[in-house]
């Protein structure tokens, strides 16, 4: 390796009683993409934190380019060189491109703006590096990959030298994927030096030279790309071997369960339904693929019934679908929402009121007396210890507050209250929003079983899912989302990596989802 | 300095964020007292023992909590479900109207009833008041998205206008003297005193009664579950199937009952008729006293003794020691202040560092 550009001595930061980084020391070479590997809570995010200046370490010093970086100063970390395009988005949507990469370079006092200046930085480094934006295009109307684009463009303009890339890809069709492998590539190419953080082995090991992986926040192993397999960084990563659930197809699929046709919503902004058609039946997994924001939240909060269709029919268990999440818990649904912390579960209520919060206007839970329902707090308790029981939930007793849960905890408490009512009563659908979005291996799997599992026993599950992977190991039939509009859901084996991604991208059509128009649609 | 979010709070810290608050509080107030010149020790032992010194300073300062437990009990309830109801005093002057309009006018002789039955129309009619002066709010709220804070706080004066103008008018009582009075409430319907010499009446029961009530009901019922899940994170709670609407419309009956009740209660434990002064803001100290009490119904008990037993005392300490009894509203805000970050506090760890 050259003299590194980038040197991490001895770092240690700790909150609380969690070591998040105990003495990690790294180095970044000049032109080198440095992959950061590990799962969620590993450590990562707050290692590039404290590269960036966002967090303070406890312990332990960076330098750049040679230069002691002053710590727990974003400022300093900027006018080092350092870039950082996070994982969501952090443009202003009512603002043009331009503007976004223009954002806090000016003093406030200056009493002009040095437009056309930045514009022909803008489009000088935008032409160096092959990426094309138009600059007075509103980033409100940039698809995700272009938002991205305009990310990276704004640290490059800022100077940057070294640039941090956190998980870009999560928000990304693989089409788009690649096109950020060959940015990141020409840029390494002039010189820059890149981060690359992740959880995905194969991406890992197509896009870095080296790779770091880290473990509940010490740094495991390092090694040179070409050396190692996947099989070896999954070992390092997770610290033991962890299968998961392989292809399981569906026994024989039984009646329908829950029918939508033609089913449109108001638009919330960029996330509506426009006419979806879509059947689930019995003892199949119907996977739904898509890059998030195009409908899913939509679709899944419907057959939740906490929204509304503005047409169409929705027909559940042979009647319509009311949107009273009480009465269809009682019915047989089981929801898993996108969003554990935010809507899945109340924080500050106690971990059996949230495992019981759904039933519990049933009489199992509560009686009348005097004209109010009262809560039978010994049944809802023996209840949610059932839970906490089958379903592993480990870390908070059941007086606790929810909140004190990890995530991948949380999301078995999720499970638990969706799919365990009382009397063993089993699910009659399931819909699963980003069911293992965030979570462990070790969680994932686990999930992932339980809905295998439900699915085997007689449920319909409709599954809906950024990750493609997960799509295709799952889903026995799969249809893909975009922009409101539903693909007909095929046979998982219908399907290839890369006609989804040409669905996914909206450039296939419904019933051009076969691989013949996909190649028309491919041909320039 | 620099705040790092605990997971949890530490015993230790929650056990010490009331003792800090208190000295906190009366180190900020002693400041003042030494700026009016006059001795800190002297001043605190005045307040205390005109607030709680004597039977007489207690019971005065019992009648003083039993509004404040009222209001502060409506705040808690709508505070514990995110509705900012600030428009407690509007609806004890609603309450308190009520109260004369059914006990009070028709020459003081009610509703040509018994007041066996006259009495208990008279506290519905009071609570019926203040909650349909909330409802429109709540409703607006929850259909529109209209702020809650704006329409309750704005009520107020409408409300208060509109006391003023039925003290001018149809309820004026003709033998004030041209006061502004309305008509008194029947003497039959009023609050029996308990303990000779003193003002203290039985509406101390009953805010104590309603007190433990709210308390069973957030903590044992279904209904308390909607009202605490739907103010811990309301997208959660609509999704766990608490119906948003309902939980809405109850939560404004109860808070604007309460507050309704509190009218009712003064005017028929206290001052027997009502006045556009009967009420020195005990809506807006409501919301102090629930926000002392961490939304807790039976912490309300306890915060409105305190702010009862300060205000009294202040009004006999500055005939004492000559510090004016604004003081005691100095305490009192103090007092909120100190409560609120020492609580934030508990969920912190504070660290200092060096400048960079």
């Amino acid at each position: 390796m050259t003299d590194p550009v980038l040197r991490l001595k001895r770092i240690s930061k700790r909150f609380g009683t969690l070591l998040a980084n105990d003495d990690i020391s790294l180095e970044l070479g000049a032109g080198e993409v440095l992959a950061l590997l590990g799962e969620n809570g590993a450590g990562k995010s707050t290692l590039v934190s404290i590269l960036f200046g966002h967090y303070e370490a406890d312990a332990g010093s960076i330098e750049v380019f040679g230069q002691p970086l002053p710590p727990g100063q974003p400022r300093a970390a900027l006018t080092a060189g350092i870039g950082m395009v996070h994982q969501h988005s952090t443009l202003a949507d009512n603002l043009s491109v331009l503007d976004n990469v223009m954002l806090g370079t000016e003093p406030l006092w200056q009493p002009w703006s040095a437009r056309d200046a930045a514009r022909a930085r803008l489009l000088r480094t935008a032409e160096r590096f092959g990426l094309a934006v138009q600059p007075d295009a509103l980033v409100a109307g940039l698809t995700v990959g272009e938002r991205q684009r305009v990310e990276i463009l704004k640290a490059l303009v800022r100077g940057a030298r070294i640039l941090i890339l956190d998980e870009p890809t999560a928000v990304l069709t693989p089409q788009e994927s690649e096109a950020l492998f060959d940015t990141l590539s020409q840029m390494v190419a002039q010189g820059l030096s890149i981060i690359f953080i992740s959880h995905k082995l194969a991406e890992v090991l197509r896009v870095s030279q080296r790779i770091a992986v880290l473990r509940a926040g010490k740094l495991v192993a390092q090694a040179a790309a070409g050396a190692v397999t996947q099989a070896q960084l999954a070992l390092w990563m997770v610290g033991h071997a962890i299968e998961l659930p392989g292809r399981q197809p569906a026994g024989a699929v039984g009646e329908a369960v829950c029918v939508l046709e033609g089913v449109s919503t108001a638009a919330l902004g960029r996330d509506r339904l426009d006419g979806v058609s879509l059947a689930l039946h019995r003892g199949e997994v119907v996977a739904i693929a898509g890059v998030s924001g195009n409908g899913q939240v939509a679709l899944a909060e419907l057959l939740s019934g906490t929204r509304t269709a503005s047409a169409g029919s929705v027909q559940f268990l042979g009647a319509a679908l009311v949107a009273d999440p009480a009465r269809l818990v009682e019915q047989g649904l089981a929801r898993v929402p996108e969003d554990r912390h935010g809507v899945g579960l109340i924080g500050d209520l106690a971990l059996w009121e949230n495992a019981v919060s759904e039933r519990l206007p049933a009489a199992h839970f509560s009686r009348r007396v005097g004209g109010m329902k009262w809560i039978r707090r010994r049944a809802a308790l023996a209840h949610a210890q059932r839970i906490v029981e089958d379903f592993d939930v480990r870390g908070a007793g059941p007086l606790a507050p929810a909140r004190a849960l990890s995530g991948g905890n949380m999301q078995k408490l999720i499970l638990g209250r969706a799919l365990r009512a009382p009397g063993g009563r089993t699910a009659r659908l399931i819909v699963a929003h980003q069911p293992t979005w965030g979570l462990d291996v070790g969680a994932v799997a686990y999930v992932q079983r339980q809905l295998i599992a439900a699915r085997d026993g007689g449920a319909a599950v409709l599954l809906i899912s950024d990750d493609l992977d997960e799509v295709l190991t799952l889903g026995d039939r799969i249809a893909v989302m975009h922009a409101g509009r539903l693909t007909a859901a095929l046979p998982a084996a219908q399907w290839t990596r890369q006609t989804l991604g040409l669905a996914m991208a909206g450039v296939a059509s419904a019933d051009a989802a076969h691989g013949k128009s996909i190649a028309e649609a491919v041909a320039p | 300095m620099r705040l790092d979010k605990r997971s949890q709070a530490s015993p230790a810290a929650l056990l010490l964020a009331p003792v800090g608050a208190v000295a906190f509080t009366l180190l900020v107030s002693a400041l003042l007292v030494l700026w009016a010149g006059a001795p800190v020790g002297r001043t605190y032992a005045a307040i205390l023992n005109g607030g709680f010194g004597s039977l007489f300073a207690l019971s005065e300062t019992l009648t003083r909590a039993v509004p404040l437990i009222l209001t502060g009990l409506a705040a808690t309830v709508a505070f514990k479900s995110r509705l900012f109801n600030i428009g407690a005093e509007g609806q004890l002057y609603g309450g308190a109207l009520a109260a004369v309009a059914v006990g009070g006018l028709h020459g003081g002789a009610g509703l040509f009833a018994a007041p066996w039955l006259v009495f208990p129309l008279m506290l519905a009619a009071s609570a019926l008041a203040g909650a349909l002066l909330l409802l429109g709010p709540a409703l607006l709220k929850a259909r529109l998205g209209v702020d809650e804070v704006v329409t309750t706080l704005l009520l107020n004066f409408i409300v208060l206008l509109g006391v003023s103008a039925l003290l001018d008018g149809p309820m004026k009582d003709p033998g004030a003297m041209g006061w502004p009075q309305s008509v008194g409430l029947a003497p039959e319907l009023e609050l029996s005193r308990p303990l000779a010499g003193t003002r203290l009446h039985s509406g101390l029961l009953v805010a104590s009664g309603l007190a433990l009530a709210l308390w069973l009901v957030f903590k044992h019922s279904l209904l308390g579950f909607q009202i605490r899940a739907t103010g811990a994170n309301a997208k959660a709670a609509a999704f766990a199937g608490v119906p948003a609407l309902r939980t809405a419309v109850l939560v404004a009956l109860l808070s604007g009952g309460l507050a309704g009740l509190a009218g009712a209660v003064e005017v028929a434990g206290r001052t027997g008729y009502v006045t556009l002064d009967m009420s020195p803001g005990y809506g807006y100290t409501g919301i102090v006293i629930a926000m002392l009490a961490g939304l807790h119904p039976l912490g309300v008990l306890a915060a409105s003794v305190f702010v009862a037993g300060v205000l009294v005392g202040a009004d006999s300490m500055s005939r004492v020691v000559g510090v004016p009894t604004y003081i005691a509203d100095v305490i009192v805000a103090t007092a909120l202040i100190a409560v609120l970050v020492a609580t934030l506090l508990t969920q912190y760890r504070v660290r200092w560092r060096r400048a960079a």
